[in-house]
C-alpha cells in the first residue's frame, strides 16, 4: 500500500477516536478529501522541481504510534537551549511530554494545539485562526486532516513574552519509521512581542518524516522572531511548511539554519496586510554527505510603504544539494515596497550541486526590488590573504566560510542562539576558532 | 657591489637571499633570473616601470602558488622557502603589505588580527596572547598609526578607502612585528598626511633585527623611508642596483635611459 492510501484509510481510523461534535471535523473531512485528490507533490509541480519526495515516501511510516516513550531530560538536554529561561513544549513521537515542557498561562498562553482545538474557552480563538493563514496545498491539508498536537502561542494585546518559548519535537524511533504532523498556531496580537525557537531531533537512526505546519499571526506593531534550527540526523526528512500573516506596522523575521537532516523543504510564506510592515527572512545551510535542502519562499507584499529582506546563504560539499526558489510578489496597489533577496552558495566540491531560482512578479511602478544569486568557490586571492597573515589553509577556509555565514548571524537577536549555532558551524567545518563572531 | 650593501654585509649574514629566480605565469615568464641580498636592518627600496615584475617578485617571495617558481632559490635566514606555503613563510617573519588589499566582508579587523597572532603563535609552540595584552597591542598600535578606533569593528577591508586599507595594511604590520616587512606600493593611494603618519610608523617600527623592501613609484615616499640600497626593476631583471640618489635620478630621468643601457648590454 502507498502512503497515500495507508494515509487515506488511516484518516478513518483517527476520526473515530476524536471528537465528531468539534467544529474542525468538517475541515479535516474536506482537507483529506483534498489531499485524495492532489496527493503528494511530485517534480511535474513547478514548486518541486528540484526536490523529489520519492526516497522518502517509500518508508513504511507508522501514523501513530503504539507506545509513550519517557526520555530522560539529562539525555536530551543538549537538543535545548538550556543556558537561558525559557518556555518549553516538548513533544516526544508526537505526543505532549508534560515532564520535559514548562508551558505557561500567566502573561501568555504557550501550550499545547490540544487543549486550544477542544476547550471551549479557546473556540473563538480557533475559528478566528486555525487554518486561515493557509492556502490550498497538497501537504498542508494532509497535517489539517490529521490536526491533533503542536504548540499553541497567544501573546495578548501589548504584552512582551518575557521569555522565548522553545518548541521541541523529539522522534524516539520506538517504531522503524515514523511520520509525524505537528501542527502549531501562534498569535502574537496588536503591540505583542514573542520570541520562539523551533527544533525537531530525531533520538535514533531509524526513519522519520516530519510534516509540519504552523500558522503565524503578527497583530499591528507586533514584533515576533522566529528561529528554526535543523540539524537532524541523516536518517530524518522534514516538510516545513510556515505561514505569516502580518497587520501594519509588524516586524516579523523568520531565521532557518538547516545544518542536516536527509531531506528538508522549508515553505516560508509571508503574507503583509497592511503598511509599514517589515519582514525578515534569513537562511544558513550547510549540507554534505548527500544532505538536500531546498528553500521555498514567498513574500506577498499587498500594501503600499512595506519592506522585505531574505538574505540566504549556502555552503554545499560532498554529493549535498541546495535548492532556493524565492518568490516574491508585489501587488498593484504595493507602492513604495522595498523588496531585498539575496541566496549567495558556496559549493565546496563538484560533486555538490546548488539550484537558484529567483521569481519576481511585479504589479506596482514606484518600487525598489532588488535581487541577487551567486553559485561560487571559496574566494583564492582571499584565502592567500589570509594565508600571509600566518593562517593556515584550513582555519583560512573555516574563516572565510564564518565570513560567509556571518551577516546572518549579525541579526539574531538571542546571543545565546548566535553562539550555540557559531559553534555548530565551528563543529561542521571541523575547526577549534580562536574567534568569536 | 654598491657602498650601501657592502658596508651592512659584514654585520652578519643575508636575512633574504635571491638567487637566479625565474618565475612564470600561465607559461608566461615573468621574473627573469633576479639576485637580491638584504640584510637586517637595511631598507631596500625596488622600482621600475608598470608591469614589470616588482609585485610579482613580492607574491613570489611570500608564497604566492599562482605564480611557479621555474628556476632559482630564496633562502630566508639561511633556510630554503621555496616549497613552503604563506602561512609557514609568514610564521617565519615575512609580512606582504598588498598592494591591492583584499576585502572579507563578515570577519572584523579586530577578529581577523586577533586570529592572525594566535596562529602564528601557535606555530611557534606559544599560547594564545591573553586578551587584556592583545587589547593593549591593538590599542597602541592603531594609535600610532592614528587609525579611527571604529575600523577595527568593521569588516576587513569591505568598503575601506584605498588609503584606509594602506593604513590597515600597516596596522597588521605593526600588529605582527615581522621580520622582513614588504611594502608594496603602500604609499598609493595615501593622502599627503597619512603618507607621513604612515611611513613614521614604519619608521617606529625599525630596528636592527628586521628589513623592509619598499615597492614605490615615487621618489616622494622615500624622502620618509629612506632606503640604504634602491634596485631597479625591468622586464623581470634587476638592471640596475645604487643608493638613494639613485631614485632622485629616476625621478627626474625615468626608465627609458636604462632600458637602453639593458638592451645596449645584450
Ligand atoms: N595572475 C596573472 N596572470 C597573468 N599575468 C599576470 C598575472 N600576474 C601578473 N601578471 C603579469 O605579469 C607582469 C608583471 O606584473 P606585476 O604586477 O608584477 O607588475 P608590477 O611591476 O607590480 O606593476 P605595477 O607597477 O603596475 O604595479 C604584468 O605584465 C602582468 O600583466
Ligand atoms: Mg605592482
Amino acid at each position: 500500500m502507498s502512503l497515500k492510501d495507508k494515509l487515506i484509510s488511516s484518516f478513518l481510523a483517527f476520526e473515530e477516536n476524536i471528537d465528531l461534535e468539534n467544529d474542525i471535523h468538517t475541515q479535516r473531512d474536506s482537507a483529506i478529501k483534498y489531499f485524495e485528490n492532489t496527493g503528494f507533490p511530485t517534480k511535474k509541480d513547478e514548486a518541486w522541481k528540484y526536490t523529489s519526495l520519492n526516497s522518502i515516501l517509500k518508508e513504511d511510516y507508522s501514523i501513530f504510534p503504539k507506545k509513550e516513550f519517557a526520555l530522560d531530560y539529562k539525555d536530551v538536554k543538549k537538543y535545548f537551549i538550556h543556558d537561558i529561561d525559557t518556555y518549553t513544549i516538548v513533544f516526544v513521537d508526537g505526543i505532549y511530554s508534560s515532564h520535559l515542557s514548562s508551558t505557561t498561562h500567566d502573561k501568555f498562553d504557550a501550550c499545547l494545539m490540544s487543549s486550544a482545538l477542544n476547550k471551549a474557552k479557546y473556540k473563538s480563538i480557533i475559528d478566528t485562526y486555525f487554518n486561515k493563514a493557509t492556502p490550498e496545498d497538497s501537504l498542508v491539508s494532509l497535517n489539517t486532516a490529521f490536526t491533533r498536537e503542536g504548540a499553541y502561542i497567544r501573546v495578548p494585546k501589548n504584552v512582551a513574552a518575557e521569555k522565548p518559548v522553545q518548541i521541541i519535537n523529539f522522534s524516539t524511533g520506538s517504531e522503524t519509521a515514523l511520520m509525524v504532523q505537528p501542527r502549531n498556531l501562534i498569535i502574537a496580537e496588536d503591540g505583542s512581542q514573542l520570541q520562539i525557537i523551533e527544533r525537531h531531533q530525531s533520538l535514533t537512526d531509524n526513519a522519520v518524516l516530519t510534516n509540519s505546519v504552523t500558522e503565524v499571526f503578527v497583530g499591528k506593531n507586533a514584533n515576533v522572531d522566529y528561529y528554526k534550527i535543523q540539524n537532524d540526523k541523516t536518517s530524518a526528512s522534514l516538510i516545513d511548511s510556515t505561514y505569516v500573516k502580518q497587520d501594519r506596522d509588524s516586524v516579523a523575521s523568520v531565521h532557518t539554519f538547516s545544518l542536516g537532516g536527509k531531506l528538508t523543504r522549508n515553505n516560508l510564506n509571508f503574507y503583509q496586510n497592511g503598511e509599514n510592515i517589515n519582514s525578515i527572512l534569513k537562511g544558513v545551510t550547510i549540507l554534505e554527505d548527500k544532505q538536500h535542502v531546498d528553500h521555498n519562499t514567498l513574500v506577498h507584499h499587498q500594501q503600499p510603504n512595506c519592506e522585505s529582506h531574505q538574505d540566504y546563504k549556502g555552503i554545499f560539499s560532498d554529493k549535498s544539494v541546495g535548492v532556493f526558489n524565492g518568490k516574491v510578489y508585489v501587488d498593484k496597489i504595493a507602492q513604495k515596497t522595498d523588496a531585498y533577496q539575496s541566496n549567495n552558495n558556496i559549493l565546496i566540491d563538484d560533486t555538490s550541486t546548488c539550484n537558484s531560482k529567483p521569481q519576481l512578479e511585479i504589479f506596482a511602478d514606484d518600487v525598489k526590488c532588488s535581487h541577487g544569486c551567486t553559485i561560487g568557490q571559496l574566494d583564492n586571492e582571499a584565502l592567500y590573504y589570509l594565508q600571509t597573515r600566518g593562517i593556515p589553509y584550513k582555519e583560512a577556509r573555516a574563516l572565510l566560510m564564518f565570513a560567509f555565514a556571518n551577516n546572518v548571524l549579525d541579526s539574531v537577536k538571542i546571543p545565546e542562539i548566535k553562539k550555540r549555532i557559531t559553534k555548530q558551524i565551528a563543529l561542521k567545518i571541523g575547526v577549534e576558532l580562536g574567534f568569536d563572531l | 657591489m654598491h657602498q650601501n650593501q657592502t658596508k651592512y654585509n659584514y654585520k652578519r649574514s643575508n636575512m633574504l637571499k635571491i638567487k637566479n629566480l625565474h618565475a612564470s605565469v600561465e607559461g608566461e615568464e615573468i621574473l627573469k633570473g633576479i639576485n637580491l641580498e638584504i640584510n637586517p636592518g637595511e631598507v631596500h627600496a625596488i622600482m621600475g616601470p608598470n608591469g614589470s615584475g616588482k609585485s610579482t617578485l613580492a607574491s613570489v617571495i611570500a608564497g604566492n602558488e599562482d605564480f611557479e617558481v621555474t628556476d632559482g632559490d630564496i633562502l630566508f635566514e639561511k633556510s630554503n622557502i621555496s616549497e613552503l606555503s604563506p602561512d609557514e613563510r609568514a610564521h617565519k617573519g615575512i609580512f606582504l603589505s598588498f598592494q591591492y588589499p583584499v576585502e572579507i566582508p563578515g570577519v572584523s579587523v579586530t577578529n581577523f588580527i586577533k586570529t592572525s597572532i594566535n596562529q602564528v603563535r601557535k606555530s611557534r609552540g606559544q599560547e594564545d596572547m591573553p586578551a587584556n595584552e592583545m587589547l593593549k597591542k591593538i590599542r597602541e598600535k592603531s594609535a600610532l598609526l592614528e587609525m579611527d578606533r571604529k575600523f577595527l569593528s568593521r569588516s576587513l577591508n569591505d568598503g575601506f578607502s584605498g588609503g584606509e586599507k594602506k593604513r590597515n595594511e600597516i596596522f597588521q604590520m605593526a600588529m605582527l612585528e615581522p621580520k622582513l616587512a614588504i611594502l608594496d606600493e603602500t604609499d598609493s593611494g595615501l593622502d599627503i598626511d597619512a603618507l607621513r603618519i604612515v611611513s613614521e610608523g614604519v619608521n617606529r617600527l625599525r630596528t636592527n633585527e628586521n628589513a623592509t623592501l619598499v615597492i614605490t613609484h615615487y621618489q616622494r615616499l622615500l624622502d620618509y623611508i629612506v632606503p640604504d640600497v634602491v634596485h631597479v626593476l625591468l622586464d623581470g631583471k634587476i638592471v640596475k642596483t645604487g643608493d638613494k640618489e639613485l631614485a632622485k635620478e629616476l625621478e627626474e630621468r625615468g626608465y627609458d635611459w636604462l632600458k637602453e643601457e639593458s638592451t645596449a648590454k645584450v
